[in-house]
């Protein structure tokens, strides 16, 4: 029977050939959890009765949703996750090394054809580097940190072809959350979701890393990029679908006819033009995230603001997907046009996006951000109001200090 | 798996994570923080009345977002017994059963607030103590049956070393 990528990578974790449907225990490849999820996992761990880990070199800990630490329980939090990392051996990226869904790439923790589980919902990101990858809670991490397996039923796919090249000014994040207006928040709950065709096959990295971040607001278990086109700094073999493997539906995009995209408060999936939101004032612009921090994303604000200055009563608040993210983009200039033009930077990790450290906007005010999720009360407040967008078309917001273009601002 | 009551506190469709529980509250391991925060955006009121024993009951897609492991427990601290919906986000589903919060999903149930409710676990049925209405719940698979009839998955693993056989 013709298989899908999640069908095939599971198999090879089975022992043997697995159809959508079935119920299996699986070998896992690697496992990450951040100081959000990791606590209750060593806590859990412990209960188990675990004192080692199954592999120390597949297991990895971040500290980066509330770091550095902001008050002394989640220091303490930290320190825990410092101290089981020394008494285990296992990987430990201590505060400012970035975001861990970064770090797992960056470091090569996750390669193409594994099948990874993290205590974090966008955990699927991996499925850019041709992995199978998914989120957990931290009770079923720990399972994993103590046996090296799980039990996992193998999804269903769905497919996006993307067709055609990008516009200026419209990216990865544009398309993403176009996908998102199509499936809805629970379109894909339980399902595996692929993506193939040519705008796909001329992406980078970065930009695959988009897509299948935001699957997750699609309810979707784990994501799968198609890998033409990827390059990556070691050897490896790509895991293609078979040709006339089973998708339960397929979307068809032009993404030449996208001009770029919106999400309103109060759910990712709530997506218009941007032209429907064009002059919205705001009072906060946001870089940042695993959806779109990297160094592509810093450029294209870059390019939107070299050489002018963000509006009055307007504040840029930018914070770099890794410490080495950070670094390249101080190298190539890209951070003094966007500290010049009245931008300012925070330690890399998720504090801003999730709301559990700085960054938290007063009531009734609007933030532009280029995460994944504006939720009610997401980044701290239930009372303020965020649109997400691209990298660029937040930038273009904090020049203006109304929702604006990217073209129309560069123009 | 046993049979339970009480009363039901009723939401609507798509509740998140971030509603469930604030991101802000997460960093603790100290489950009473954790209940006195829950639902706090979305109903004020809700941790102060919630009595032990109660259900919460919602519409589609509920504890969408993310991963935290901390909304099924703030629930389950404060004293819910069993969360009834329409239909589950992957996650929650997933750890609400680890951590031995029953959960069960109910395509067309009619709950409405402060109606007595009951739940047979075992059978996947739900009656309305207030109506005389019964739903038929979605079957779960087995795996998690047999890791919710022992409490979770960590009392799971303790006495059975592994994974049930599939």
């Amino acid at each position: 029977m013709q298989q899908t990528v999640a069908e095939k990578i599971i198999s090879k974790h089975a022992g043997r050939a697995v159809h959508a449907g079935e119920i299996v225990i699986v070998r896992v490849d690697g496992v990450m959890a951040t100081d959000a999820t990791a606590p209750f996992a060593l806590k859990a761990f412990r209960e188990m009765g675990g004192t080692r880990l199954w592999d120390a070199r597949r297991v990895s800990l971040v500290l980066d949703h509330a770091a550095p630490a902001p008050n002394e329980r989640v220091a303490n939090l930290h320190k825990m996750m410092r101290d089981f990392a020394a008494e285990t051996g296992c990987h430990f990226y201590d505060v400012g090394a970035g975001i861990c869904h970064q770090l797992m790439v960056e470091n090569a923790h996750v390669k193409p054809g594994d099948l990874f589980l993290g205590a974090d919902s966008h955990t699927p990101t991996y499925g850019a580097v041709n992995a199978l990858a998914m989120g957990v809670g931290s009770t079923d991490l720990a399972a994993t940190m103590l046996t090296g397996k799980t039990w996992l039923k193998v999804p269903e796919s769905i497919k996006f072809i993307l067709h055609g090249r990008l516009n200026p000014g419209v990216s990865a994040k544009d398309v993403i959350l176009y996908c998102c207006k199509l499936t809805g928040i629970e379109g894909a709950t339980y399902l595996s979701v692929e993506f193939t065709g040519q705008a796909v096959r001329d992406m980078t990295l970065a930009s695959r890393m988009v897509l299948a971040n935001m699957v997750a607001e699609m309810g979707a278990k784990c994501a799968s990029v198609d890998p033409t086109g990827l390059t990556l700094p070691y050897d490896w073999q790509p895991t293609f679908p078979d040709n006339d493997a089973h998708y339960q539906h397929v979307y068809e995009i032009d993404v030449s006819l996208l001009r770029p995209q919106v999400a309103i408060p109060h759910s990712p999936d709530n997506v218009v033009p941007l032209d429907v939101v064009r002059g919205v004032k705001i009072d906060q612009a946001f870089i940042g995230s695993c959806t779109n921090a990297r160094l592509e994303d810093l450029q294209a604000a870059a390019a939107v603001l070299k050489g002018k200055h963000i509006a009055d009563g307007v504040r840029l608040m930018i914070t770099p997907a890794s410490n080495r993210v950070f670094q390249d983009a101080l190298r190539d200039g890209t951070v003094a046009i966007l500290m010049e033009a009245g931008a300012f930077f925070t330690t890399s990790g998720c504090g801003v996006c999730v709301g559990s450290h700085m960054g938290v906007p007063g009531d009734e005010e609007v933030v532009i951000s280029s995460t994944n999720r504006n939720f009610q009360g997401r980044m701290g407040n239930p009372n303020a109001k965020i649109y997400l967008s691209s990298p660029a078309v937040v930038a273009a917001s904090a020049l203006r200090g109304y929702i604006a273009d990217p073209l129309e601002v560069m123009a | 798996m046993t049979r339970y009551t009480g009363m039901a506190h009723v939401y609507g469709d798509h509740i998140d994570t971030d509603r469930i529980i604030p991101g802000k509250y997460t960093k603790t391991l100290d489950t009473g923080d954790l209940a006195a925060h829950v639902l706090e955006d979305l109903d004020p009121q809700f941790s102060m009345t919630v009595q032990v024993g109660d259900m919460l009951v919602a519409g589609i897609n509920f504890g969408c977002g993310s991963s935290r492991e901390q909304a099924p427990i703030a629930l389950k601290a404060a004293g819910v017994s069993v969360v009834i919906a329409r239909s589950f986000a992957r996650i929650f589903y997933r750890n609400a059963i680890n951590i031995g919060l029953p959960v069960i999903e109910a395509k067309d149930h009619m709950i409405q607030a402060g109606q007595r409710i009951s739940v047979d676990l075992e059978n996947g049925v739900i009656h309305n103590e207030a109506t005389g209405e019964t739903y038929t719940a979605t079957r779960m698979p087995a795996v998690m049956v047999a890791i919710l009839n022992e409490g979770g998955l960590v009392n799971y693993l303790v006495k059975h070393g592994d994974y049930p056989n599939l």
